[in-house]
Protein backbone atom coordinates (compact mmCIF):
# COMPACT_ATOMS: atom_id res chain seq x y z
CA UNK A 1 0.00 0.00 0.00
CA UNK A 2 1.04 3.76 -0.95
CA UNK A 3 2.01 5.63 2.07
CA UNK A 4 -0.15 8.91 2.94
CA UNK A 5 0.71 12.22 1.46
CA UNK A 6 1.52 13.45 5.21
CA UNK A 7 0.75 17.52 5.79
CA UNK A 8 2.84 18.76 9.58
CA UNK A 9 1.30 22.01 10.80
CA UNK A 10 -2.22 22.60 11.01
CA UNK A 11 -3.11 25.98 9.50
CA UNK A 12 -3.94 27.96 6.57
CA UNK A 13 -2.03 26.42 3.90
CA UNK A 14 -3.04 22.49 4.92
CA UNK A 15 -6.24 23.46 5.36
CA UNK A 16 -5.94 24.77 1.40
CA UNK A 17 -4.16 22.21 0.09
CA UNK A 18 -6.46 19.20 1.52
CA UNK A 19 -9.20 21.10 0.27
CA UNK A 20 -7.80 21.34 -3.28
CA UNK A 21 -6.53 18.01 -3.17
CA UNK A 22 -10.07 16.40 -2.65
CA UNK A 23 -11.92 18.68 -5.03
CA UNK A 24 -9.37 17.66 -7.52
CA UNK A 25 -10.43 14.43 -7.02
CA UNK A 26 -7.00 13.04 -6.04
CA UNK A 27 -7.35 9.48 -4.20
CA UNK A 28 -4.39 9.44 -2.49
CA UNK A 29 -4.40 9.26 1.29
CA UNK A 30 -3.79 12.15 3.49
CA UNK A 31 -2.51 12.69 7.50
CA UNK A 32 -3.19 15.57 8.88
CA UNK A 33 -0.73 16.26 11.93
CA UNK A 34 -1.04 19.33 14.15
CA UNK A 35 0.65 20.44 17.24
CA UNK A 36 -2.02 22.31 18.05
CA UNK A 37 -5.71 20.54 19.77
CA UNK A 38 -7.09 22.57 16.94
CA UNK A 39 -8.43 21.86 13.57
CA UNK A 40 -6.65 24.36 10.84
CA UNK A 41 -8.36 27.82 11.44
CA UNK A 42 -8.33 31.02 10.59
CA UNK A 43 -5.35 33.22 12.05
CA UNK A 44 -6.19 36.89 11.21
CA UNK A 45 -9.31 37.54 13.13
CA UNK A 46 -7.01 36.27 16.19
CA UNK A 47 -5.98 39.59 16.72
CA UNK A 48 -9.36 41.50 16.08
CA UNK A 49 -12.38 39.63 16.33
CA UNK A 50 -12.25 36.97 18.58
CA UNK A 51 -9.79 39.07 20.74
CA UNK A 52 -12.70 41.23 21.04
CA UNK A 53 -14.45 38.36 22.21
CA UNK A 54 -17.05 38.77 19.05
CA UNK A 55 -16.41 35.48 17.20
CA UNK A 56 -16.62 32.18 18.80
CA UNK A 57 -14.07 29.57 18.50
CA UNK A 58 -15.45 27.51 15.97
CA UNK A 59 -16.12 30.07 13.38
CA UNK A 60 -12.18 30.83 13.38
CA UNK A 61 -12.14 27.09 12.12
CA UNK A 62 -11.38 27.28 8.23
CA UNK A 63 -13.83 23.66 8.26
CA UNK A 64 -15.54 22.05 10.85
CA UNK A 65 -13.24 19.30 12.67
CA UNK A 66 -15.86 17.08 11.46
CA UNK A 67 -15.41 17.31 7.68
CA UNK A 68 -12.01 15.82 7.79
CA UNK A 69 -12.54 12.67 8.93
CA UNK A 70 -16.19 12.72 6.36
CA UNK A 71 -13.55 13.23 4.28
CA UNK A 72 -11.85 10.18 4.58
CA UNK A 73 -8.15 12.45 6.25
CA UNK A 74 -6.82 11.36 9.25
CA UNK A 75 -5.87 13.45 11.45
CA UNK A 76 -3.27 14.02 14.41
CA UNK A 77 -3.71 16.32 16.41
CA UNK A 78 -2.16 17.84 19.40
CA UNK A 79 0.82 15.82 17.87
CA UNK A 80 4.53 17.55 17.34
CA UNK A 81 6.32 15.72 14.78
CA UNK A 82 10.32 16.11 15.89
CA UNK A 83 11.82 14.63 13.21
CA UNK A 84 12.30 13.92 9.62
CA UNK A 85 13.75 10.46 8.03
CA UNK A 86 14.26 11.26 4.74
CA UNK A 87 15.90 8.06 3.76
CA UNK A 88 12.80 6.02 4.88
CA UNK A 89 10.94 8.69 3.89
CA UNK A 90 8.79 8.86 7.59
CA UNK A 91 8.30 11.42 9.91
CA UNK A 92 8.55 10.98 14.31
CA UNK A 93 6.25 12.89 16.56
CA UNK A 94 7.52 13.63 20.63
CA UNK A 95 5.98 10.29 21.35
CA UNK A 96 7.97 8.41 19.03
CA UNK A 97 5.07 7.52 16.68
CA UNK A 98 6.55 7.03 13.29
CA UNK A 99 4.27 7.96 10.53
CA UNK A 100 5.60 6.83 6.70
CA UNK A 101 5.11 9.52 3.62
CA UNK A 102 4.86 9.03 0.12
CA UNK A 103 5.19 13.16 0.01
CA UNK A 104 5.58 15.28 3.22
CA UNK A 105 4.04 19.08 3.10
CA UNK A 106 5.74 21.18 5.59
CA UNK A 107 3.16 24.13 6.55
CA UNK A 108 4.55 24.51 9.97
CA UNK A 109 4.35 28.29 9.83
CA UNK A 110 6.04 31.10 11.88
CA UNK A 111 6.27 31.63 15.73
CA UNK A 112 6.08 35.65 17.23
CA UNK A 113 9.28 36.57 18.43
CA UNK A 114 9.59 37.13 22.33
CA UNK A 115 11.83 39.49 24.47
CA UNK A 116 14.85 37.78 25.81
CA UNK A 117 14.33 36.71 29.38
CA UNK A 118 17.12 38.64 30.47
CA UNK A 119 14.96 42.07 30.14
CA UNK A 120 11.68 40.42 31.33
CA UNK A 121 10.11 38.64 28.24
CA UNK A 122 9.06 35.43 30.25
CA UNK A 123 7.22 37.63 33.19
CA UNK A 124 3.55 36.77 34.05
CA UNK A 125 1.48 39.14 32.23
CA UNK A 126 3.69 39.40 28.60
CA UNK A 127 2.35 38.04 25.86
CA UNK A 128 2.69 37.16 22.41
CA UNK A 129 -0.04 36.61 19.93
CA UNK A 130 -0.43 34.49 17.05
CA UNK A 131 -2.74 31.40 18.40
CA UNK A 132 -6.23 30.55 19.79
CA UNK A 133 -4.39 29.66 23.18
CA UNK A 134 -2.51 33.01 23.21
CA UNK A 135 -5.73 34.79 22.80
CA UNK A 136 -6.83 32.56 25.51
CA UNK A 137 -4.36 33.42 27.99
CA UNK A 138 -4.39 37.38 27.06
CA UNK A 139 -8.42 37.77 27.05
CA UNK A 140 -9.49 37.28 30.36
CA UNK A 141 -6.84 40.07 31.15
CA UNK A 142 -8.27 42.58 28.57
CA UNK A 143 -9.91 44.38 31.43
CA UNK A 144 -11.12 47.81 30.83
CA UNK A 145 -8.97 50.22 33.16
CA UNK A 146 -6.45 48.65 32.86
CA UNK A 147 -2.96 49.65 31.18
CA UNK A 148 -1.48 47.44 28.14
CA UNK A 149 1.63 48.12 27.02
CA UNK A 150 1.81 47.22 23.50
CA UNK A 151 5.82 46.80 22.13
CA UNK A 152 6.16 47.02 18.15
CA UNK A 153 4.13 49.02 15.79
CA UNK A 154 3.76 46.47 13.16
CA UNK A 155 0.08 45.01 12.41
CA UNK A 156 -0.35 42.72 15.33
CA UNK A 157 0.26 45.46 17.89
CA UNK A 158 -1.92 48.14 16.04
CA UNK A 159 -4.71 45.53 15.74
CA UNK A 160 -4.46 44.53 19.05
CA UNK A 161 -4.22 48.33 20.29
CA UNK A 162 -7.26 48.96 18.76
CA UNK A 163 -9.48 45.60 20.18
CA UNK A 164 -8.03 46.79 23.63
CA UNK A 165 -9.29 50.56 23.17
CA UNK A 166 -12.45 49.12 22.11
CA UNK A 167 -12.40 47.45 25.60
CA UNK A 168 -11.59 50.72 27.75
CA UNK A 169 -7.92 49.66 28.55
CA UNK A 170 -5.46 52.43 28.27
CA UNK A 171 -2.56 51.78 25.74
CA UNK A 172 0.84 52.72 25.04
CA UNK A 173 2.25 51.77 22.25
CA UNK A 174 6.15 51.75 21.69
CA UNK A 175 7.97 51.66 18.36
CA UNK A 176 11.94 51.58 18.19
CA UNK A 177 12.28 52.69 14.44
CA UNK A 178 11.00 56.23 13.95
CA UNK A 179 7.74 55.31 12.89
CA UNK A 180 5.20 52.62 13.14
CA UNK A 181 4.90 50.10 9.88
CA UNK A 182 8.19 51.36 9.02
CA UNK A 183 8.90 48.16 7.22
CA UNK A 184 6.55 47.47 5.74
CA UNK A 185 4.46 50.70 4.63
CA UNK A 186 5.32 54.03 2.99
CA UNK A 187 5.10 57.28 5.41
CA UNK A 188 1.37 58.27 4.62
CA UNK A 189 -0.05 55.20 5.21
CA UNK A 190 2.23 55.32 8.80
CA UNK A 191 0.67 58.72 9.20
CA UNK A 192 -2.50 57.71 8.17
CA UNK A 193 -2.27 54.77 11.25
CA UNK A 194 -0.92 56.97 13.26
CA UNK A 195 -3.58 59.55 13.37
CA UNK A 196 -6.19 57.04 13.37
CA UNK A 197 -4.63 55.36 16.73
CA UNK A 198 -4.17 58.73 18.57
CA UNK A 199 -7.53 59.63 17.70
CA UNK A 200 -8.52 56.60 19.68
CA UNK A 201 -6.65 57.39 22.46
CA UNK A 202 -3.42 55.58 21.83
CA UNK A 203 -0.17 56.82 23.06
CA UNK A 204 1.49 56.44 20.45
CA UNK A 205 5.42 56.90 21.13
CA UNK A 206 7.96 56.38 18.09
CA UNK A 207 11.62 56.59 18.08
CA UNK A 208 11.53 54.40 21.78
CA UNK A 209 13.65 52.49 22.70
CA UNK A 210 12.68 49.63 25.16
CA UNK A 211 15.50 48.78 27.95
CA UNK A 212 13.94 46.24 30.11
CA UNK A 213 10.39 45.13 31.54
CA UNK A 214 9.88 45.66 35.36
CA UNK A 215 8.45 43.25 37.73
CA UNK A 216 6.98 42.55 40.53
CA UNK A 217 7.16 39.15 41.84
CA UNK A 218 7.33 37.89 38.78
CA UNK A 219 4.87 39.79 37.51
CA UNK A 220 5.29 42.48 34.73
CA UNK A 221 4.52 46.20 36.23
CA UNK A 222 5.79 48.02 33.63
CA UNK A 223 9.17 49.17 31.49
CA UNK A 224 12.04 51.33 31.76
CA UNK A 225 13.17 52.97 27.81
CA UNK A 226 16.48 54.02 26.90
CA UNK A 227 15.27 57.82 27.60
CA UNK A 228 15.71 56.93 31.20
CA UNK A 229 12.18 57.38 31.71
CA UNK A 230 10.00 54.77 33.43
CA UNK A 231 6.01 53.80 32.50
CA UNK A 232 3.84 51.46 34.48
CA UNK A 233 2.14 48.70 33.00
CA UNK A 234 -0.75 45.96 33.95
CA UNK A 235 0.04 43.64 30.70
CA UNK A 236 2.74 43.59 27.73
CA UNK A 237 1.90 42.39 24.67
CA UNK A 238 5.01 41.89 22.55
CA UNK A 239 4.55 42.13 18.59
CA UNK A 240 8.04 42.60 17.65
CA UNK A 241 7.33 40.06 14.28
CA UNK A 242 7.63 36.41 13.48
CA UNK A 243 9.92 33.89 12.67
CA UNK A 244 9.52 30.71 10.28
CA UNK A 245 9.23 27.65 12.08
CA UNK A 246 12.43 25.71 10.37
CA UNK A 247 13.90 23.85 12.62
CA UNK A 248 12.46 20.57 11.71
CA UNK A 249 13.38 21.12 8.15
CA UNK A 250 16.72 22.22 8.77
CA UNK A 251 17.67 19.35 11.03
CA UNK A 252 17.15 17.09 8.10
CA UNK A 253 19.64 18.76 6.23
CA UNK A 254 17.25 20.88 3.84
CA UNK A 255 18.63 24.57 2.13
CA UNK A 256 17.00 27.39 4.18
CA UNK A 257 17.22 30.81 4.60
CA UNK A 258 14.45 32.71 6.27
CA UNK A 259 12.58 30.07 5.69
CA UNK A 260 12.39 26.70 3.24
CA UNK A 261 13.75 27.25 0.41
CA UNK A 262 11.40 25.72 -2.50
CA UNK A 263 10.97 25.99 -6.13
CA UNK A 264 8.30 28.29 -8.06
CA UNK A 265 6.30 24.57 -7.20
CA UNK A 266 6.92 24.99 -3.47
CA UNK A 267 9.32 22.02 -3.72
CA UNK A 268 12.11 21.87 -1.45
CA UNK A 269 15.56 19.84 -2.87
CA UNK A 270 13.95 16.82 -1.83
CA UNK A 271 11.50 15.89 -4.78
CA UNK A 272 9.07 14.19 -2.04
CA UNK A 273 9.07 17.32 0.31
CA UNK A 274 6.92 20.46 -0.18
CA UNK A 275 6.70 23.37 2.01
CA UNK A 276 4.06 26.44 1.75
CA UNK A 277 2.68 29.16 3.59
CA UNK A 278 4.98 31.42 6.76
CA UNK A 279 7.55 28.58 6.58
CA UNK A 280 8.56 28.93 3.20
CA UNK A 281 10.53 30.90 1.22
CA UNK A 282 10.60 31.20 -2.21
CA UNK A 283 12.00 33.43 -5.59
CA UNK A 284 9.56 36.47 -6.50
CA UNK A 285 10.93 38.12 -9.76
CA UNK A 286 14.67 37.67 -8.77
CA UNK A 287 14.13 38.35 -5.08
CA UNK A 288 14.21 35.45 -2.36
CA UNK A 289 11.14 36.16 -0.01
CA UNK A 290 9.16 35.03 2.71
CA UNK A 291 5.57 36.28 3.63
CA UNK A 292 3.54 35.64 6.59
CA UNK A 293 -0.33 36.05 5.32
CA UNK A 294 -3.30 34.20 4.46
CA UNK A 295 -3.01 34.63 0.50
CA UNK A 296 0.50 33.09 0.31
CA UNK A 297 -0.50 30.27 2.50
CA UNK A 298 -3.67 29.35 0.74
CA UNK A 299 -2.37 29.61 -2.82
CA UNK A 300 1.06 27.78 -2.23
CA UNK A 301 -1.51 24.86 -0.39
CA UNK A 302 -3.15 25.41 -3.32
CA UNK A 303 -0.86 24.62 -5.85
CA UNK A 304 0.86 21.82 -4.44
CA UNK A 305 -2.46 20.06 -4.57
CA UNK A 306 -2.43 21.26 -8.44
CA UNK A 307 1.37 19.98 -8.88
CA UNK A 308 0.83 16.64 -6.67
CA UNK A 309 -2.25 15.99 -9.15
CA UNK A 310 0.43 16.22 -12.14
CA UNK A 311 -0.01 19.59 -13.49
CA UNK A 312 2.36 21.79 -14.80
CA UNK A 313 1.64 24.93 -12.55
CA UNK A 314 3.77 27.09 -11.21
CA UNK A 315 3.59 30.31 -8.14
CA UNK A 316 2.40 33.59 -9.37
CA UNK A 317 0.07 34.78 -7.24
CA UNK A 318 -0.19 38.37 -6.45
CA UNK A 319 0.29 39.17 -2.91
CA UNK A 320 -2.48 40.55 -0.98
CA UNK A 321 -3.19 41.26 2.60
CA UNK A 322 -5.92 43.10 5.11
CA UNK A 323 -6.05 44.58 8.25
CA UNK A 324 -9.15 45.89 10.61
CA UNK A 325 -8.93 48.59 12.95
CA UNK A 326 -11.26 49.72 14.59
CA UNK A 327 -14.02 51.53 11.97
CA UNK A 328 -11.12 51.29 9.09
CA UNK A 329 -10.38 48.68 6.62
CA UNK A 330 -6.83 48.55 5.10
CA UNK A 331 -6.52 45.97 1.88
CA UNK A 332 -3.38 45.92 0.44
CA UNK A 333 -2.63 44.07 -2.97
CA UNK A 334 1.12 43.77 -4.35
CA UNK A 335 4.70 43.55 -2.31
CA UNK A 336 5.97 47.61 -2.13
CA UNK A 337 9.76 45.80 -1.93
CA UNK A 338 11.78 48.07 -3.56
CA UNK A 339 9.87 51.31 -4.82
CA UNK A 340 11.56 54.35 -5.11
CA UNK A 341 8.45 56.22 -5.83
CA UNK A 342 5.04 56.65 -4.02
CA UNK A 343 1.64 58.52 -4.62
CA UNK A 344 -0.96 59.81 -2.85
CA UNK A 345 -4.55 59.18 -3.84
CA UNK A 346 -7.28 60.98 -1.42
CA UNK A 347 -9.54 59.22 -0.35
CA UNK A 348 -13.97 59.54 -1.17
CA UNK A 349 -13.90 61.07 2.38
CA UNK A 350 -11.74 62.62 4.96
CA UNK A 351 -10.44 59.31 6.72
CA UNK A 352 -9.68 57.55 3.19
CA UNK A 353 -6.78 57.38 1.12
CA UNK A 354 -4.72 55.05 -0.93
CA UNK A 355 -1.00 54.94 -1.39
CA UNK A 356 0.26 53.88 -4.34
CA UNK A 357 3.86 52.27 -4.90
CA UNK A 358 5.92 52.47 -8.38
CA UNK A 359 9.68 51.34 -8.95
CA UNK A 360 10.04 53.85 -11.88
CA UNK A 361 7.36 53.29 -14.32
CA UNK A 362 6.11 50.12 -13.01
CA UNK A 363 3.14 49.89 -10.18
CA UNK A 364 4.11 47.45 -7.39
CA UNK A 365 1.61 47.82 -4.74
CA UNK A 366 -1.56 49.59 -3.45
CA UNK A 367 -2.53 50.35 0.37
CA UNK A 368 -6.06 51.41 0.37
CA UNK A 369 -7.28 52.77 3.47
CA UNK A 370 -11.45 52.35 3.68
CA UNK A 371 -10.87 52.73 -0.22
CA UNK A 372 -11.77 48.98 -1.54
CA UNK A 373 -11.91 50.94 -5.09
CA UNK A 374 -8.32 51.50 -5.14
CA UNK A 375 -8.10 47.99 -3.49
CA UNK A 376 -10.37 46.37 -6.09
CA UNK A 377 -8.98 48.31 -9.45
CA UNK A 378 -5.49 48.41 -8.27
CA UNK A 379 -5.46 44.88 -8.46
CA UNK A 380 -7.13 44.38 -11.49
CA UNK A 381 -4.78 47.23 -12.90
CA UNK A 382 -1.42 45.80 -11.46
CA UNK A 383 -2.66 42.00 -12.98
CA UNK A 384 -3.55 43.38 -16.01
CA UNK A 385 0.12 44.27 -16.19
CA UNK A 386 -0.79 48.25 -16.99
CA UNK A 387 1.03 50.82 -15.50
CA UNK A 388 -0.86 54.13 -15.14
CA UNK A 389 1.48 57.17 -15.02
CA UNK A 390 1.92 58.15 -11.09
CA UNK A 391 -0.33 61.40 -11.68
CA UNK A 392 -3.21 60.05 -13.38
CA UNK A 393 -3.34 57.82 -9.95
CA UNK A 394 -2.73 61.37 -7.91
CA UNK A 395 -5.67 62.57 -9.49
CA UNK A 396 -8.88 62.37 -7.57
CA UNK A 397 -10.83 62.71 -10.65
CA UNK A 398 -9.28 59.78 -12.14
CA UNK A 399 -11.90 56.93 -12.79
CA UNK A 400 -9.63 53.91 -11.83
CA UNK A 401 -12.16 51.41 -13.40
CA UNK A 402 -11.52 53.14 -16.85
CA UNK A 403 -7.79 52.44 -15.71
CA UNK A 404 -8.51 48.97 -15.02
CA UNK A 405 -10.40 48.62 -18.11
CA UNK A 406 -8.55 49.48 -20.87
CA UNK B 1 -32.44 26.85 10.67
CA UNK B 2 -32.64 27.42 6.26
CA UNK B 3 -31.95 24.81 3.60
CA UNK B 4 -29.81 26.45 0.97
CA UNK B 5 -29.40 24.93 -2.36
CA UNK B 6 -26.14 25.93 -4.50
CA UNK B 7 -26.93 24.83 -8.17
CA UNK B 8 -23.63 24.18 -10.34
CA UNK B 9 -22.73 24.52 -14.09
CA UNK B 10 -22.88 20.97 -14.47
CA UNK B 11 -26.41 20.23 -13.41
CA UNK B 12 -25.12 19.30 -9.74
CA UNK B 13 -26.80 20.60 -6.90
CA UNK B 14 -25.74 20.66 -3.03
CA UNK B 15 -28.77 20.99 -0.73
CA UNK B 16 -27.80 21.65 2.85
CA UNK B 17 -29.71 22.66 6.56
CA UNK B 18 -27.47 25.95 7.87
CA UNK B 19 -27.55 27.30 11.16
CA UNK B 20 -28.55 30.41 11.95
CA UNK B 21 -26.35 33.35 11.75
CA UNK B 22 -23.90 31.09 9.80
CA UNK B 23 -22.82 33.38 6.61
CA UNK B 24 -23.30 31.54 3.21
CA UNK B 25 -19.64 30.70 2.36
CA UNK B 26 -18.78 29.26 5.55
CA UNK B 27 -21.62 26.88 5.44
CA UNK B 28 -20.32 26.28 1.14
CA UNK B 29 -17.28 25.23 2.08
CA UNK B 30 -18.25 23.21 5.33
CA UNK B 31 -20.28 21.51 2.77
CA UNK B 32 -17.44 20.97 -0.47
CA UNK B 33 -19.37 23.20 -2.69
CA UNK B 34 -16.87 24.00 -5.85
CA UNK B 35 -15.48 27.18 -6.35
CA UNK B 36 -16.69 28.61 -3.00
CA UNK B 37 -12.93 29.26 -1.53
CA UNK B 38 -14.09 32.26 0.57
CA UNK B 39 -9.94 33.38 1.55
CA UNK B 40 -10.17 36.24 3.57
CA UNK B 41 -12.72 34.38 5.93
CA UNK B 42 -15.60 36.90 4.89
CA UNK B 43 -13.97 40.25 5.71
CA UNK B 44 -14.64 41.35 1.86
CA UNK B 45 -10.87 41.31 0.74
CA UNK B 46 -10.82 38.46 -1.92
CA UNK B 47 -14.08 38.15 -3.66
CA UNK B 48 -13.63 34.12 -4.06
CA UNK B 49 -17.22 33.28 -2.65
CA UNK B 50 -18.95 34.96 -5.51
CA UNK B 51 -22.83 33.71 -6.59
CA UNK B 52 -25.87 34.35 -8.54
CA UNK B 53 -28.89 34.52 -6.30
CA UNK B 54 -32.46 33.09 -7.95
CA UNK B 55 -33.73 36.31 -8.96
CA UNK B 56 -36.89 35.74 -6.57
CA UNK B 57 -34.76 35.45 -3.92
CA UNK B 58 -32.20 38.52 -4.48
CA UNK B 59 -34.44 40.87 -2.41
CA UNK B 60 -34.54 38.49 0.54
CA UNK B 61 -30.95 37.92 1.08
CA UNK B 62 -30.62 41.78 1.99
CA UNK B 63 -28.87 44.76 0.95
CA UNK B 64 -25.10 45.08 -1.07
CA UNK B 65 -23.59 47.93 0.78
CA UNK B 66 -20.83 49.45 -0.91
CA UNK B 67 -17.49 47.74 0.03
CA UNK B 68 -19.21 44.35 -1.36
CA UNK B 69 -20.33 46.46 -4.65
CA UNK B 70 -16.82 47.61 -4.92
CA UNK B 71 -15.72 43.89 -4.03
CA UNK B 72 -18.15 42.64 -6.77
CA UNK B 73 -15.78 44.11 -9.53
CA UNK B 74 -13.09 41.84 -8.75
CA UNK B 75 -14.84 38.11 -9.24
CA UNK B 76 -13.40 35.66 -11.59
CA UNK B 77 -16.80 35.30 -13.29
CA UNK B 78 -17.94 38.91 -14.55
CA UNK B 79 -20.77 40.40 -12.35
CA UNK B 80 -24.39 40.78 -12.88
CA UNK B 81 -27.51 42.07 -11.44
CA UNK B 82 -28.04 38.99 -8.81
CA UNK B 83 -24.43 38.57 -8.00
CA UNK B 84 -23.79 38.58 -4.50
CA UNK B 85 -20.78 37.60 -2.02
CA UNK B 86 -21.97 34.82 -0.32
CA UNK B 87 -20.13 36.18 2.93
CA UNK B 88 -22.33 38.92 3.15
CA UNK B 89 -25.69 36.64 3.09
CA UNK B 90 -26.44 35.18 7.00
CA UNK B 91 -28.26 32.02 7.51
CA UNK B 92 -31.93 32.68 8.81
CA UNK B 93 -35.28 31.21 8.78
CA UNK B 94 -36.53 33.71 6.23
CA UNK B 95 -33.80 31.80 4.18
CA UNK B 96 -35.17 28.43 4.01
CA UNK B 97 -35.49 27.75 0.20
CA UNK B 98 -33.08 29.99 -0.69
CA UNK B 99 -31.27 28.37 -4.41
CA UNK B 100 -27.95 29.70 -5.45
CA UNK B 101 -26.02 29.49 -8.99
CA UNK B 102 -22.02 28.93 -8.54
CA UNK B 103 -20.15 30.50 -11.05
CA UNK B 104 -17.51 28.31 -12.65
CA UNK B 105 -14.74 30.23 -13.50
CA UNK B 106 -12.65 29.58 -16.79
Amino acid sequence: MTAPIVIVGAGQAAASFIARHIALGNPQALLLVGDEPHPPYQRPPLSKKYLLGELERERLFIRPLEWYADQGVETRLQTSIVEIRRADKQVVSSAGEVFDYDKLILCTGSHARGLPAEIGGELDGVFTLRSIADIDRMAPEFKAGRHLLIIGGGYIGLEAAAVARQLGLEVTLLEVAERILQRVAAEATSSFFRKLHSDHGVELRESTRLIRLRESGGKVVGAELASGESIDADLVLVGIGGSPNVELAAAAGLDCDNGIRVDATCKTADADIFAAGDCSNFDRNGQQIRLESVQNAADQGDLIAHVLAGQDVTYTALPWFWSDQYDCKLQIVGLNLGHDLTVIRPGSSEASLSVWYYRGQQLLAVDAMNEPKSYAFGRKIIEGGKNPAPEIVADPATDLKSLAMK
Amino acid sequence: MANITWKMEDGSEISVDVKDGLNLMEAATANNVPHIEGECGGCLSCATCHVFVDPEWLAKTGEVDDIEDTMLEMTDVEREDNSRLSCQIIAAPELDGLVLYVPEPE
